[in-house]
């Protein structure tokens, strides 16, 4: 047995050594898709100072000065009113902005996924443009057509309603900026779905109703969801077109991000930090809620398979 | 229930698609829609379900005007190339889905749905599927998983669009075998469409071939193979041959051969093409009788039991195709470039403008 084996170790040295007469110790074989380790190792390691860079030092700074002078400070800030008028009002335009650009991504998704019309690139890019736009230039878009001195400010100075600088005004720039995330994230999943599985529906009697919500929605939750989370999470953050519009009335026109700005100009950095760290923990949330929902899908799709 | 299709029009932009075609579909027939891709067969089935509308023309269900029925009031069995089962829905789930979108008044009970599901799944085989899901199944598996599910709806019209075109060849063979037993059984009535001229011609009861939009022949399989109507119908049931033949006086003339054109009876020294299927040229080594074609062959290739020989001869523009028996080949020591002798025993004859004759 045992000069079986070396006989075969002889063997396949003699066989290296022929095959590779000049080259001395036979390279290592690798996959055709892999890369050496100090390539391997240099790419991890430039992607993981990035992001610690970036992602983790940024948000430790934030919590760590949110918490320097202790929690009762934190809770106070926190608390103050003008801080909590900031927390109410921007729920309140999220509340209100996320179903709306819900509703208008599935339907441009829709119509463009589902529907063969003229002028659809056009449709495409537009829906682009919010993206593309600096959002000063949106807030300034907006001060033009709806501020008192703008197109249709003596008519609606006419009827007493406000626009810029109040909460309508908010909510339309948010709209506005946040209105590609839905739709973005929903047309090509539904032009790559096709409209096969809709249509087997409604020849199997389902009305156009039924077929949306049993067929179409659950084929595209997942790109929903994700839409619906990046929407939501700018629609929080949105600063620049807000300051414009909102004329930055305390306690009634300022969203978390503007009132961080006033505290943040009024050297106030633990507070200013404090309404941070609370946005930042709203963003974290949603991004856990994210995982949970997905983690949560892919054990029902295992446990279906098994 | 029979379909009737009136005078039905459809374009899509600058292509027509479906040109002015009247046919109908009798009650509990199993007829094929059969055609080269765009010729407007899938359009056709499309617009009898009521997924697309006809420009003119109505479609009729036992009479009953149905053009304007909205596709959900039909009731109509769809069955898809890429069967269109529902991703998200387990195989019960899928079958059950006609039954659970009813309305509350005329849904049937948990228990029925229950029953009937099953039912319906051990008749296509597959009742131990109920728990998965689409994607752990086959092509195979698939397709007759969403026959169940149309099948569910208790359709009064069954239609299939290239339903084995995208399954592998063997699979395909014995799905369409299966399909013509479930219609002996359940006696619907069923359109189904496909390019695949030996499918048509295996399970259809009725064949009806379509060519740009229109109607070419419409009948048994075996007419339809025997008796094409014209050079297109000809051509595109399986291989053919043309060679140029001399029409006399009821007889076609390839050579020295004469091949009877009863048809043509009438006609006087005239020319045109002589229509041939490889099966129906005798080959041999020798000049046996006076009467054969001189010809050299080119190409020798064997699939399974037979020969199919290419082989080029004056009496034809392009190269003749030949098939034998394996044994009949090695018989007569056929060898690659060399010569051969060929006579086309059967032909049917159309006049080179392809004026069509009903022979």
């Amino acid at each position: 047995m045992s000069d079986k084996l070396a006989k075969r170790v002889g063997l396949s040295s003699v066989t290296v050594a022929q095959a590779h007469p000049r080259q001395g110790p036979a390279p290592l074989w690798r996959r055709a898709t892999e890369e050496p380790a100090w390539v391997r190792v240099a790419l991890i390691g430039t992607a993981l100072t990035f992001l610690a860079l970036f992602l983790m030092l940024p948000l430790a700074v934030v919590l760590y000065s949110a918490f320097e002078r202790g929690l009762g400070v934190w809770y106070s800030a926190i608390t103050e009113p003008d801080a909590l008028a900031a927390i109410r009002l921007t729920l309140l335009v999220v509340a209100i902005v996320v179903p709306l650009n819900t509703l208008f991504g599935i339907a441009a998704a829709w119509a463009i996924a589902k529907f063969e019309f003229r002028g659809k690139p056009i449709l495409i890019s537009l829906i682009d443009m919010p993206f593309a736009i600096s959002p000063v230039v949106v807030g300034l878009i907006f001060v033009i057509l709806f501020g008192s001195q703008g197109w249709l400010g003596p008519w609606l100075s006419a009827y007493d309603l406000r626009i810029i600088f109040a909460v309508p005004g908010i909510v339309i720039v948010i709209a506005f900026g946040t209105l590609p995330f839905i739709a973005r994230e929903l047309i090509p999943l539904m032009q790559q779905q096709g409209k096969e599985e809709e249509e087997a529906s409604l020849t199997l009697g389902a009305s156009g109703w039924k077929t949306f919500w049993h067929v179409t929605l659950p084929n595209i939750k997942w790109g929903l969801i994700y839409g619906i989370i990046l929407c939501n999470a700018r629609a929080m953050g949105e600063f620049g077109a807000v300051a414009v519009v909102s004329g930055r009335i305390r306690g009634e026109t300022n969203t978390m991000p503007l009132h961080i700005e006033v505290l943040y100009n009024e050297y106030m950095f633990t507070a200013a930090f404090a309404v941070s760290s609370l946005l930042t923990g709203l963003a974290l949330v949603t991004i856990a809620i994210k995982s949970v929902v997905e983690w949560q899908e892919e054990r029902r799709q295992k446990l279906a398979e098994a | 229930m029979s379909i009737e299709i009136d005078h039905v029009n459809k374009h899509f932009r600058d292509f027509i698609a479906v040109d002015n075609v009247s046919l109908t579909f009798r009650e509990g027939e199993l007829t094929a829609l059969l055609g080269p891709s765009g010729s407007g067969k899938t359009t056709l089935l499309r617009i009898i379900a009521g997924l697309e509308q006809p420009d003119t023309g109505r479609i009729r269900f036992h009479g009953e005007d149905t053009t304007e029925l909205h596709v959900s009031q039909r009731g109509v069995g769809f069955v898809f190339q890429h069967y269109a089962l529902f991703k998200h829905m387990t195989v019960f789930q899928n079958v059950a889905y006609g039954l659970t979108v009813r309305p509350r008044r005329t849904r049937p009970g948990k228990a029925e749905i229950r029953d009937k599901v099953m039912r319906l799944l051990e008749l296509v085989q597959l009742d131990w599927t109920a728990h998965r899901y689409p994607h752990q199944l086959s092509g195979g598996q698939r397709q007759r998983i969403a026959l169940a599910r149309a099948l569910a709806v208790e359709p009064k019209v069954l239609l299939l669009d290239e339903p084995f075109g995208a399954l592998d060849a063997k699979v395909r063979a014995e799905l369409r075998r299966w399909l013509r037993r479930l219609h002996d059984e359940i006696h619907v009535t069923s359109v189904f469409v496909t390019h695949d001229q030996e499918e048509a011609l295996e399970v259809s009861d009725r064949v009806v071939v379509m060519n740009k939009g229109k109607v070419e022949q419409d009948g048994s399989p075996e007419e339809v193979y025997d008796n094409p109507a014209n050079p297109f119908v000809y051509q595109f049931l399986g291989n053919v041959n043309r060679f140029r033949a001399g029409i006399h006086a009821g007889e076609a003339r390839i050579g020295d051969i004469r091949l009877p054109a009863p048809e043509f009876h009438d006609r006087r020294n005239e020319s045109g093409l002589a229509y041939v299927r490889p099966h129906e040229i005798e080959v041999y080594a020798e000049a046996v009788a006076s009467d054969t074609l001189p010809a050299r062959i080119e190409l020798i290739s064997v699939v399974g039991p037979t020969v199919r020989l290419e082989l080029r001869t004056d009496a034809a523009d392009d190269l003749v195709h030949a098939e034998l028996p394996k044994h009949r080949f090695h018989a007569l020591g056929l060898t690659q470039g060399n010569d051969a002798w060929i006579r086309p025993v059967q032909s049917r004859v159309f006049l080179p403008d392809s004026q069509v004759s009903n022979g």
